[in-house]
This record gives C-alpha cells, structure tokens and sequence, in this order.
C-alpha cells in the first residue's frame, strides 16, 4: 500500500531554500521608490525546503495517482487515450516556450504555421466551414458556441430566440453553458432506445428556440440514428443545431457532425487529439462552425495571406463573440494536438474511430457473456457503452459505487459512474483505442472476480478500496467541516 | 500507426467474440448517406522522425529574439525541477480526481496550492483554478453579482487601467448575463486611477469595482482608498494582482480597512513558460462567507473511514455536473497541470526567493528605464512608483521603431498606441530578472540607432 505523504508546509525550515533557483538580491535600493504603505509588512508563508526536499516530495505525490501511463483509465465520456510522448516533447522546444503571446507576427510565423493548418485539419475533420481555437476548455467552447448562436439571432433581429434544448442525458455543461449564455434551458425525454425523443421535440420547438445541444453518439453510448430528422424539425422552427464534440472519438474518419446538420460544433482536443489531461486541464475546446456562424467566430484566429500567417482579430471579424483569452488560449494544447493530428494522418484518423468502436464493443460482448448487463443491449456500441449494475445491487446489495472502488484495488482506474444519471447504478466505460485486447480481457477478469467477491464476501466489495493510500473518503465531513488550507494549528 | 496495439489475430478473434463480419459492421447504426467518403484535407501520416524535423524547423523559424514584453504575461527563470516533475506522467496523464483514493497526489497538491495561494494573496480560501487571469476576472464579476446580496444592478466599475484583454474578456463572458461593464477613466499624467473620480458613483447602486495592481502601466494604485471608498458604499472589490508582485506589495486581503473580497491574477508568472499566450492558470481567492458563491473545482481535507486524512473534491454542490443550469459557472475542471507546475515553483522560491524575483525584476525594470530615457525622444509617460513595468513615450510613431529593432532581434515591448490613443506614441516596456546589463544597453544602444535613424530621414 503507498505511504501517505506529509504536506510540503510540514517539510518546513526557517532558513532553508532552494537558493540555487534564485537571482541574486538587488538590495534594498532598488525598491526604495515603493512606497511603504503599498508593501507588505508581512512575507508570505509559503514553504522553506531545499531543492531535494521539493523534488521528493512532489515526486511520491505523483506516486499516488493512477494515470493513463500507468493503468488502464475507461473512464467514460473522458477519452482517456495514450498522450504520445512525441506531442509533449515537440510542443516544448525552447523557441515555442520561450515566445511571447505579443511577439510580432515575424517572429512567430513557425507556430502559426502549426495553428493555421490545425484549424484546416479540423475543418476536415468535422466537416465545418470556419474553426476557432482560443476556447481552453470542453466548456469554454460550448460557451462561445451558445454565445454565437445569440449573436445570430440578435443580428437577424431575431431578439425571442433564448431557449436552448437539452436532452435530459446531457452532461451538466450543457445547461450550465446556456445559463451563462443567458438562455433558458428546456430538457427533453430520450426513448426507450435511447434516441431523443421526436415527438417531444417537435412539440418543444418554437419561435423561442434559440438551437438544440446534442452529443452524437449520445452520453448513452449509442448513436442518434434520426439525427437528419432532429436537424429537419430544429432548422424549420428557426433554431441551430449545436454539437457537443465530447465523443467525436467515436465517429472521427467515419462521419463528420457538419454532414449531420450541425451548425457550431466544440472539439474537445485533449479527448480525441489525445492533448493530456493534466490531472484536470488544460484543455482546449476548439470551435467550428458552418458558413452562418463564421462572422461570430471568437477572435483571435490565424490567417493567411499568400506566404504569410497572420492574426485575424476585431478589424477581420467585426461581428465577432469577441476575446475568451487574455491571448491565444492555450497555445501549447494546441501544439500537442496539431503533433497527434499530423502523426495521425488521414488514414490514421480514420483507424481511431475504427478501433475505439471495436474495443468497446468487443468489451461490452465480453462483459455481457460474463454476465453483466447493457443498459442498451438492443443497440450497437459506439466508443463507449453503460453496464448497469441494478441487477446486483438489488440481489447482493452491492452498488456500482462499490465495484468502481473495488476496482481500483484490482489495478483499474473506475469507469465513469452514476452518469449519466437517467441510468441506474451505471458504469460508463470507454476503453479507446490505444488499449489492447489484452487489457480489456484483464479488466473482465477483473469485474468477474468482483461479482464473485460480491456474492461471497460482500464486504470486500463494499469496503473498497483495500489497497490505496486512504480508505473511502468522507465527503458529507468535507463539505460541513470546510478545511480548504492548511493552519498549522489544524490537525494533520 | 494511431498508437493502436492490435495485431490482426486480435482484430479477427475481436470480432468473433463480437460476432460481425468486419469493423465497418460495427457502424451499421450510422445512416449510410451519413458517412465520410474521405478526408482528403488531412495531409498523409508522419513518423515521430518526420514530425520532430518539422516541428523542431517551425520553431527555429520563429528565433530566439531577445524580448522586453510584459503586458500580462512574464518572462522569470523556471526551476528545472518544475517541467521535470510536472511532465511525470503519473500527473501529465491523470484525469480530474474524480476517484479520489485513486488521485490523492493531485489532490494534495492541490490543496497545497489552495494554501499557498490563500496565504500570497492574504485571502482565507482559494479554488483549484480557472483558465486564465482573464477569465478569472469575469468570473470573479460573475461571483460579485451572486456575493452582493444588497446589489440589484449588476454594475461593474472597471478602470481603464486593466488589462484592455481582461476587460474585454470580461464583456464576451458576463454581458449576456446582463453585467454591465462601466469604465473608470484615469489620470493620463500620473497612469492611475484616482479615487476622486469615483465621487460620481455615490449614491448610485454599484455591485463591485475591479481594482488591478499594479495596474496595466505597471504603475501602482491607491488600493487603500479605493477599497475603503467601495466598502463605505457596500461594493464589493476584486483584486487583480500579479502573483511576483505580492512578495512585495500588500496582499489584496490587506487592502484598505477590510481588505479585497475577492482576489484573481494570471498564475503564469508562478513557473510556467510564455508559450504563446497559454496553457496558463487563473487563481482565484475570497472569504469564507463567499466560498460557496465561488466557480472552480475546491479541494478539502476530510477523514476516510480508517480515521486517516485525505482530500477530496468538495463543495460540489456548486458545481455544473450536480447543479446543472443552476450551477455557479459552467467550468468543468481546472488547469491542473500548470498548478502543478506552480505549485512546485512556489516551493522551491518560497517567500524569500519570490521577493528576490520580484526585487531583480524591478531593479532590472528601472535600469532599463533609466538607459532608454537616455536615447533622445523617449521619456517615462507617468510620474509615480511603478513596479517591474512602465510606460515610455516616444517623440515618433511606436509601430516603425519597434519593427526595426525586431530586425536586429530585439523585441521591444508593447506598442500601446492602439489601445490607449490618448496617451500618443506609448510604449510598454518590461525587464524581468532574465535580463542582464548588457542585454539592457543591446536594447539601449539599438533604440538610439533606431530613433536617430529615423530622425535622420
């Protein structure tokens, strides 16, 4: 079992510090114009630890986390493919890092270069007309795709149009994106099968509808099948459509969401495009959009003239969003994704969806042949698929909660679970591509052993984890008794 | 290719177990017309050899110039230690800590980092980040709005001195949500807001004043009276401050009687390299009493059920994947990496190597001063302290001169004449501690060609 580790505050030495990183002192002359009732009386108490000290200890925190380097990571709805090392390691040579965001264009005409043919990739790709890519996040770039479908209406004068549809198995993004955008939110039933519901819809469109959000394949893991008749009923009620890009892994190289009718799309490039998660962000949640949206597009944006890279700002789209960035977003996401893009290659493009689609079905065959049950088993796997397990917790009183935790004893870092929440006691798994066959047969292995646990020493499975740094965590005793900073008063 | 590790024996015992023909059977469900006949768009694959030639060609192209801009984003030497425990894969390739036992390093440091922040700041709490120092200001107004009970109008003092980017980022982000925007002019021969100009508000229903120190000129404000003069009137300050900065400066939880209620900077300073404009990280701060009124992923120590310390993700309740259209923001996770990067950097500087940063910046900034108001046509635009940042004016056009020094490798700062037109040909100029002497009379003795030069023709 790993060693918990201290807090880096109780390393703490008076006198201590990694001085070998420091400047030299300038003397107190140099701040003799600051006037001292703008200074601080006080220095921070940030920690004293020499150099070793630090590298230690960050380094055992790293220890304590399973990531997709070290374990198999299905996390649903996350994409949690492997991060080439090539994209990290090309995307921080020196020039790149060490470039100002306002450097002249002269001297940053190679990671333009990368920027501007990104944006043509992904038009590709996705089969839009014009992409932008300063939003940082998932979320960041479904709140520029909302606010540019206000800017249409507002600019048709269309001033009525504030209703955003949402089908109720969305990710909670999605109606948090339309609040901030101003919008009202109106839910919508999926069937049976787990297509939105076309009655329901119909009968939700108005002269309110501003545009519809839909994830294809959906946060069931299914793919919406009418997506051309949703298309049909949303455009002839006067809405746009807008595509959440969380599961394009799915579909990359075999259809393109512009094909399906959408309007304004969001790509989360740390999914598909394999950028790192970073233990949460940064992402970056690129844009595109079709010909009506493209005057809003957010700014700044990369163009060409002739042979030379330029950037597009409030002069080139004066009916822009406008800045989501204090600059370019997060240009070095960017560059790990144009890297994966072009070691990709069309074809290989094409390969990711092939077999993020093989592995999850052929994980979910398994999973059902062992006795688990799909929460869709009419219907095919995209790249990801939902086991419930209601059958278990009813018979052995034994939740999906309790087999994530067991399975993380087990090697396995847990599926996503309770989402979405329509389903109950739901696992959502998403093996990607880069996973071999071998380890989804391990992870099966793994979720059969815990069945068996489950039926003979239930306890096992409820207690989980056994084998980690701390037992389950209370969370109700987080949130009431807030300890948010360390006092070194406070216990520890 | 495409990282997929499956040999064709796996591929057809796959699909046996599957029970299709081929992998095209699997995407039955996806209406024929629907599907992509090719994407000719995609240029062909590269190896890893390929791409390390291009890339490593693309940033030779963009030069290694020698660069005196700052306007938000800052060039301070990074410990090793930092990119090289930061890249570890056990926290480049971790997802959000959603199973906490599973992630209790990224919890740990992130709860390290809420504590290192709160106590530079002089705030009682701080999130796990946001995006950027921009969009922490937005959302820090977006904060005020629900934090201010006593405020119906959603009116937002903002100075012309911040950031022109934050303040427009500001407008892209709340103006939908009916914030209004309202800007503080300045004094154009001192570069700072004065506190006399606010007399106009009196009386007038304000939710909160935005208040950047120092501010975009680098020069410092009267933080005290302008916190004192919103707290009189039951405004609520946010405090955009430079993270360097504060080893120096009074923290924003000192400013005035009561101290800031909310405080928000860009985190690029801490140990992450200028890339372009990002990955960077927002850090945003406040009171216990508003912590729930706080967007952002927070991090809490609790007991697992051994009776053990852990950290976990808390206070969720606020957050989109619970609350949905009710949520605080829509932010999803944070940027974690860069605050493991920070978070490492802060460690190994701690508050004697931070204050000696920020002292060599600003010693390095008055010397740099100090040789280019030497060259004839160029003067500092305002009277009064700054800090590691000032403005010139020049006796011509900024555009042409900065374009000639940047021929001979010199980047000579940020040419305000777009952004500030009533301050005429204003340059922004920045020395961090990266710069030497001689790099500085570089910058001195090529300005002077350049200005006689063009004085000559």
């Amino acid at each position: 079992m790993p060693v918990p580790e201290k807090l880096i505050f109780e390393y703490s030495h008076a006198g201590r510090g990694a001085s070998d990183q420091w400047p030299h002192d300038p003397g107190p002359a140099a701040l003799a114009e600051l006037p001292l009732t703008l200074r601080r009386a006080r220095p921070p108490e940030l920690p004293e630890v020499g150099e070793l000290e630090a590298v230690r200890h960050f380094t055992r925190l790293s220890q304590l986390n399973f990531s997709i380097d070290t374990h198999f990571y299905p996390l649903g709805s996350c994409t949690m493919k492997y991060n080439p090392k090539a994209c990290n390691q090309y995307a921080m040579l020196p020039e790149f890092l060490a470039r100002h965001p306002l450097a002249p264009e002269s001297h940053g005409q190679g990671v333009l270069a990368c920027l501007y043919e990104l944006q043509e990739m992904l038009k590709e790709v996705t089969g839009m007309q014009g992409v932008a890519l300063s939003p940082m996040a998932g979320a960041h770039g479904e709140f520029a795709g909302v606010a540019m479908i206000r800017a249409y209406h507002r600019a048709r004068g269309d001033l009525e149009r504030n209703e955003i549809i949402v089908p109720e198995a969305a990710h909670g993004t999605n109606p948090a994106t339309a609040t901030m955008c101003g919008c009202v939110v109106r839910e919508i039933p999926v069937d049976r099968l787990g297509d939105v519901d076309l009655a329901a819809l119909q009968a939700a469109v108005g002269p309110s509808t501003a545009g519809i959000m839909l994830t294809n394949p959906s946060t069931l893991g299914v793919f919406e099948r009418r997506i051309g008749e949703v298309a049909r009923i949303v455009h002839q009620a006067g809405g746009l459509l807008y595509y959440d890009g969380a599961n394009l892994n799915a579909i990359l190289g075999k259809v393109r969401p512009g094909d399906m009718g959408f309007d304004v799309i969001h790509v989360n490039l740390h999914k598909t495009f394999s950028t790192p998660h970073g233990g949460g962000g940064p992402g970056a949640g690129a844009v595109g959009v079709g010909a009506r949206l493209a005057p809003f597009l957010p700014i700044p944006l990369v163009g060409k003239d002739g042979e030379r890279y330029r950037w597009l700002t409030e002069a080139d789209v004066p009916q822009s969003i406008g800045r989501l960035s204090a600059f370019m977003g997060n240009t070095g996401v960017l560059l790990r994704a144009y890297i994966y893009m072009r070691m990709l290659g069309r074809e290989g493009m094409q390969r990711v969806g092939e077999y993020a689609t093989l592995n999850a079905n052929y994980l979910l065959a398994r999973l059902q042949a062992a006795g688990f049950d799909a929460a869709y088993p009419q219907r095919r796997a995209s790249h990801e698929f939902i086991v419930t397990l209601k059958r278990q917790a009813r018979e052995l009183n034994v939740t999906a909660m309790d087999f994530a935790k067991r399975l993380l004893d087990y090697g396995f870092h847990a599926p996503t679970t309770y989402f979405p929440l329509l389903v109950p006691e739901c696992l959502l798994i998403e093996p990607t591509e880069t996973e071999s066959k071998d380890v989804l047969d391990a992870f099966v292995s793994a979720m059969s052993q815990i069945r068996k646990e489950a039926e003979q020493e239930p306890a096992r499975v409820t207690s989980a984890p056994h084998t980690m740094p701390v037992r389950r965590l209370d969370d109700v005793r987080a949130a009431r008794q807030l300890d948010l900073t360390w006092k070194p008063t406070a216990q520890s | 290719m495409a990282f997929i590790p499956h040999t064709e024996a796996d591929v057809a015992a796959m699909l046996a177990t599957i029970g299709v023909a081929g992998i095209e059977d699997l995407f039955d469900e996806i209406p024929a017309d629907l599907r992509v006949k090719s994407l000719a768009g995609v240029p062909p694959e590269l190896n890893e050899m390929q791409i390390g030639r291009l890339m490593t060609e693309r940033a030779r192209a963009d030069g290694a110039p020698l660069a005196f801009i700052g306007a938000g984003a800052y060039e301070h030497h990074i410990p090793a230690a930092v990119w090289a425990i930061s890249t570890r894969g056990e926290f480049y390739s971790a997802y959000t800590p959603y199973q906490a036992e599973a992630s209790q390093g990224t919890l740990q440091l992130i709860y390290e980092f809420q504590t290192m922040i709160a106590r530079l700041t002089g705030m009682e709490v701080a999130n796990a980040s946001m995006y950027d120092g921009a969009s922490a200001t937005a959302e820090a107004a977006l904060m005020a709005v629900r934090a201010n009970r006593k405020s119906k109008s959603a009116r937002i003092l903002v100075p012309t001195t911040l950031h022109p980017h934050y303040r427009r980022v500001a407008v892209t982000t709340a103006a939908n949500q009916g914030l209004k925007f309202e800007e503080l002019p300045y004094c154009t021969a001192e570069g700072v807001t004065p506190s006399a100009s606010l007399a106009r508000y009196d009386g007038q229903d304000i939710t909160a004043l935005v208040i950047q120190q120092p501010n975009f000129f680098g020069r410092l404000e009267d933080v005290d009276a302008l916190t004192d003069w919103a707290h009189a009137r039951a405004i609520l300050v946010i405090a955009v401050v430079n993270p360097t900065s504060l080893a120096l400066l009074k923290p924003p939880g000192e400013w005035g009687t009561r101290g800031a209620d909310i405080a928000v900077g860009e985190g690029q300073p801490l140990g992450v390299p200028l890339c372009s404009g990002g990955p960077y990280f927002g850090f945003m701060t406040t009171r216990m009493e508003y912590v729930r009124q706080m967007p952002g992923r927070i991090v809490g120590r609790t007991l697992d059920t051994a009776g053990r310390a852990g950290f976990a993700l808390t206070l969720q309740a606020r957050e989109q994947h619970i609350r949905r259209a009710k949520a605080t923001s829509n932010i999803c996770t944070n940027q974690g990496l860069l605050v493991t990067a920070a978070t490492i950097y802060m460690s190994l500087m701690g508050a004697r190597g931070l204050a000696r940063t920020a002292a060599a910046a600003h010693a390095r900034t008055r010397e740099l001063v100090a040789g280019l108001t030497r060259v004839p046509g160029v003067h500092l635009a305002f009277s009064g302290p700054y800090f590691h940042e000032a403005v010139l004016q020049l006796d011509r056009p900024v555009a042409p001169v900065l374009k000639s020094l940047s021929n001979r490798g010199i980047l000579g700062g940020l040419d305000l004449s777009g952004y500030f037109p009533e301050l005429g040909d204003a340059l922004l100029v920045c020395a961090t501690e990266t710069k030497t002497s001689a790099d500085i009379d570089r910058y001195r003795a090529g300005l002077s060609e350049v200005m006689q030069a063009a004085r000559a023709a």
